[in-house]
C-alpha cells in the first residue's frame, strides 16, 4: 500500500491529500538554491560555514557572493560568535555547518550569542539525524532537537521536504531574531505542495483521521503517511501532523488531536527523550493526557549502519509507526475486556 | 567629579584631555568599588585594572558612539568580552551619558538592568552579553566582517582578561581575524596577571603573550595599560594600521589604585567593607559618590 492516499475525510482546509511521487531530493539543494535566490535579492544576507563548503552545498554560493561567504575553519565556537557579531553589524547571517558538529560544540554560543542576547542569526544544522549513519555515533546529530529547544527566544524548525525547506527559509529571512533550521541530506519525496507556505507554531495536518494522530517531522514525514496508508487499509484512520515547528509548538493541534483521536504516536529521528515526543507530551501531561507512544532512539549510541538501516532498527519506518498506533488501540481493547 | 562628564555633548564630540582622563579614571574606580560594595558581590581586582583602558576607549574620544542613538549603524564597536568587570563598564557607559549614573545604584538589585554580566537588550551602550569567557573575540571578529560587508567604516575594539585567553575559541577568532585581514579590529588584553585562582603564570603560562598574537598575524604593541597618552597612540597606531588586526596588550596591575587590592588574587572578587571603600576614596583622592 505503500505511497497510496485515500482522500480526506474532512474539509478541514489545513489537509492536504497528494500522493507521494517516487521522486526523492536532498534538502541541501534546495537549501543552497533558496540560499543564493535570497542573496541575490537582499544584500543583508551571508553564509558563515566551518569548512563545510561541500557539506552545505553553498559552493556556488561561495562564487556568487564571495564577500558575504566566511569561511571561519573548523571552528564551531568561533563560527556562531562571528554569526553573532554579523547580526550586531546589521547582516543576516546563516551559519551553517553539520549539525553535530554545529549545535554540540558551539552550545554555549548558542545559548548566550544567539538565544540570550536574541540575535538575528539562522542557524542551519546539516545533514542532522543519523544522515552520517556508517560514521557513527560521533557524526549523528541525534540530539540537537532536545538542546536547542530548552534556549529561548530560539526558534527551531525541522522542515520535511524541499517545499518546505525552501519555505521555512523564505520565512527565516523576514523572522528577526534567531532559528535553528534542521536541514538532513536523507532523500525525501516531495509531501507539500508547491504553494505551501510555512508558518512558525503552525502544524500542518497531511491527513485527516479519527482513531489515532501520528505527530512527526523532517524525514519520517513520508514515513508517517505511508503509515497511515496502510493503516487505512485495515480500517483505522490515523491523522498525520508535520510538526516541523517545534519551538514555537502548535499547542492547539496537539490538543484538538489528543480530544479528537484520543491516541498519539510521535516520531523522530532522534533521542525519544527530549525532542518532539518529549515537547508533545509536556503539553498532553499537564492539558489532556491521553495514551501515547515516543518513538525516537532509546537512551544508547546506535550502532553501525546506513541511515536506512538504523531507522528501520529504531523502528523508525511506517510499519514501527503502524505497531505502535495498533498498540496503543489493542491496550484500550484489553483494558476495556 | 561629575563635571568632567558633562564637558562634553550628547554627541561625544568633545575628548578628555589626559589630565581629566586620569581624574575620570579615579571616579571610575571609586564607583565600580561603591557598587561592588552595594551589591556585595563583583570583581574590583579586574575593574579597577581595565578602568584606564574604558576611560581612554570612551571619554578620550576614541570611539564614535552616541549615547542619545545607542544602535546608530555607523557607531564603533566595544565589546565588553570580560564581562564580569560590569561595575568598571557600567560606570564607564555612564559617565559617557548612555544612561544617568544613578542607575548604577541598582547594581545587581532584584529586577536590576544592572545585571552582574552585561545584557545588550537591556543596557544602552552594551554590544554584547558576554560573562562566560572566549565570547567576546569571535563576536568582534564579525562585527569587523560586517563592516566590511556592508561597506562602513566603523571600527570593533574588544575587551579580553588575560586568564581568559585560555579559552581556545579566542584563538580560532584570531585565526579568523588573520586570514580576512581585518584592520578595522583592535584586541585590548588587559594583562594584569591574575585569574580567579591565582596568577596566570602559576596556573597556565601566557607569557610570551605578545609574541603569541604576533605568531597570530596580528600587529602588536605593549603598553601600560594605566598610561592614558601611551593607550591614546596605541589606538591611533592601530588606526592606521594596513591589512592586519591588531592587538594592544595593555599591562595593568589587578586592583591598580587602590593599595590593599593592588595585585592579590583574592581582590578578582574581593568586596569592599564600607571602611575599605573610605579607604580606597581617600586613596584615590575622591569622594565615595553613594553608600547604599
Amino acid at each position: 500500500m505503500v505511497g497510496v492516499t485515500r482522500e480526506a475525510e474532512t474539509n478541514s482546509n489545513q489537509t492536504v491529500t497528494r500522493r507521494l511521487e517516487p521522486e526523492l531530493f536532498d534538502c541541501r539543494d534546495t537549501f543552497s538554491r533558496t540560499m543564493e535566490e535570497m542573496a541575490g535579492k537582499n544584500p543583508k544576507i551571508c553564509a558563515v560555514v566551518n569548512d563545510s563548503v561541500s557539506s552545505t552545498k553553498l559552493k556556488n554560493f561561495r562564487s556568487k557572493f564571495p564577500d558575504r561567504f566566511v569561511n571561519v575553519g573548523i571552528a564551531e565556537q568561533n563560527m556562531v560568535g562571528v554569526g553573532c557579531g554579523l547580526a550586531n553589524g546589521g547582516m543576516q547571517p546563516y551559519v551553517a555547518g553539520a549539525s553535530c558538529f554545529l549545535t554540540a560544540r558551539a552550545m554555549e554560543q548558542i545559548k548566550v550569542d544567539l538565544g540570550y542576547s536574541n540575535s538575528n542569526v539562522k542557524l542551519c544544522g546539516m545533514s542532522s539525524g543519523m544522515a552520517y549513519g556508517e560514521l557513527g555515533p560521533t557524526h549523528h546529530s541525534v540530539e540537537d532537537v532536545a538542546w536547542m529547544r530548552i534556549i529561548p527566544n530560539l526558534a527551531v524548525v525541522v522542515p520535511a521536504d524541499p517545499i518546505e525547506t525552501r519555505a521555512v527559509l523564505l520565512y527565516s529571512e523576514q523572522h528577526v531574531g534567531p532559528m535553528f533550521l534542521r536541514i538532513s541530506r536523507l532523500p525525501v519525496p516531495r509531501v507539500l505542495d508547491e504553494d505551501y507556505q510555512f508558518e512558525l507554531g503552525k502544524a500542518v495536518q497531511l491527513r485527516e483521521g479519527t482513531d489515532v494522530t501520528l505527530i512527526t517531522n523532517g524525514v519520517l514525514v513520508s514515513r508517517a503517511l505511508e503509515a497511515s496508508d496502510q493503516l487505512a487499509a485495515q480500517g483505522i484512520h490515523a491523522r498525520v501532523l508535520n510538526m516541523s515547528s517545534i519551538k514555537p509548538l502548535d499547542i492547539e493541534a496537539i490538543l484538538k488531536a489528543a480530544r479528537e483521536t484520543s491516541r498519539i504516536v510521535t516520531a523522530e529521528e532522534g533521542f525519544a527523550a527530549g525532542g518532539l515526543g518529549g515537547a508533545v507530551a509536556e503539553v498532553l501531561a499537564l492539558n489532556h493526557p491521553v495514551p501515547m507512544r515516543i518513538l525516537g532512539l532509546p537512551d544508547q549510541f546506535a550502532p553501525t549502519g546506513s541511515a536506512e538501516f538504523l531507522l528501520e532498527h529504531f523502528g523508525l519506518t511506517a510499519s514501527g509507526m503502524c505497531t505502535a498506533a495498533k498498540q496503543l488501540l489493542r491496550n484500550e481493547k484489553i483494558r476495556d475486556e | 567629579m561629575e563635571h568632567l562628564f558633562s564637558s562634553h555633548d550628547a554627541q561625544g564630540q568633545i575628548p578628555l584631555t589626559v589630565h581629566e582622563l586620569a581624574e575620570a579614571a579615579r571616579w571610575l574606580r571609586i564607583s565600580a568599588m561603591t557598587m561592588t560594595h552595594h551589591a556585595g558581590i563583583g570583581h574590583t581586582g579586574g575593574d579597577l585594572s581595565a578602568a584606564d583602558i574604558l576611560a581612554t576607549l570612551y571619554l578620550g574620544g576614541v570611539l564614535r558612539a552616541r549615547p542619545n542613538d545607542p544602535s546608530w549603524p555607523e557607531r564603533d564597536r566595544f565589546i565588553m568580552s570580560k564581562g564580569h568587570c560590569s561595575g568598571i563598564f557600567y560606570s564607564t557607559l555612564a559617565a559617557r551619558g548612555f544612561f544617568p549614573a544613578d542607575t548604577l545604584k541598582t547594581y545587581m538589585d532584584s529586577m536590576s538592568k544592572l545585571n552582574g554580566h552585561p545584557d545588550r537588550n537591556k543596557v544602552a551602550g552594551v554590544e554584547a552579553n558576554t560573562g562566560p569567557l572566549g565570547h567576546g573575540l569571535p563576536i568582534a571578529v564579525g562585527a569587523a566582517l560586517a563592516s566590511r560587508m556592508a561597506h562602513m567604516s566603523w571600527r570593533v575594539y574588544v575587551l579580553t582578561g588575560d586568564g581568559e585567553l585560555q579559552e581556545g575559541s579566542n584563538w580560532e577568532a584570531a585565526m579568523t581575524a588573520q586570514h580576512y585581514g581585518l584592520d578595522n579590529l583592535v584586541v585590548i588584553v588587559d594583562r594584569n596577571r591574575i585569574q580567579q585562582g591565582d596568577f596566570t603564570e602559576s596556573t597556565i603560562r601566557m607569557d610570551p603573550m605578545t609574541d603569541k598574537w604576533r605568531a597570530f598575524g596580528f600587529h602588536t604593541l605593549e603598553v601600560d595599560g594605566h598610561n592614558h597618552g601611551d593607550l591614546l597612540a596605541a589606538f591611533a597606531e592601530a588606526e592606521s594600521t594596513k591589512d592586519r588586526p591588531t592587538c594592544i596588550v595593555a599591562n595593568t596591575v589587578k586592583g591598580k589604585g587602590v593599595s590593599f587590592a593592588e595585585n592579590s588574587p583574592a581582590w578578582h572578587h574581593g568586596v569592599p567593607t564600607s571602611e575599605q571603600l573610605r579607604a580606597a576614596a581617600a586613596e584615590l583622592g575622591v569622594e565615595v559618590p553613594w553608600l547604599a
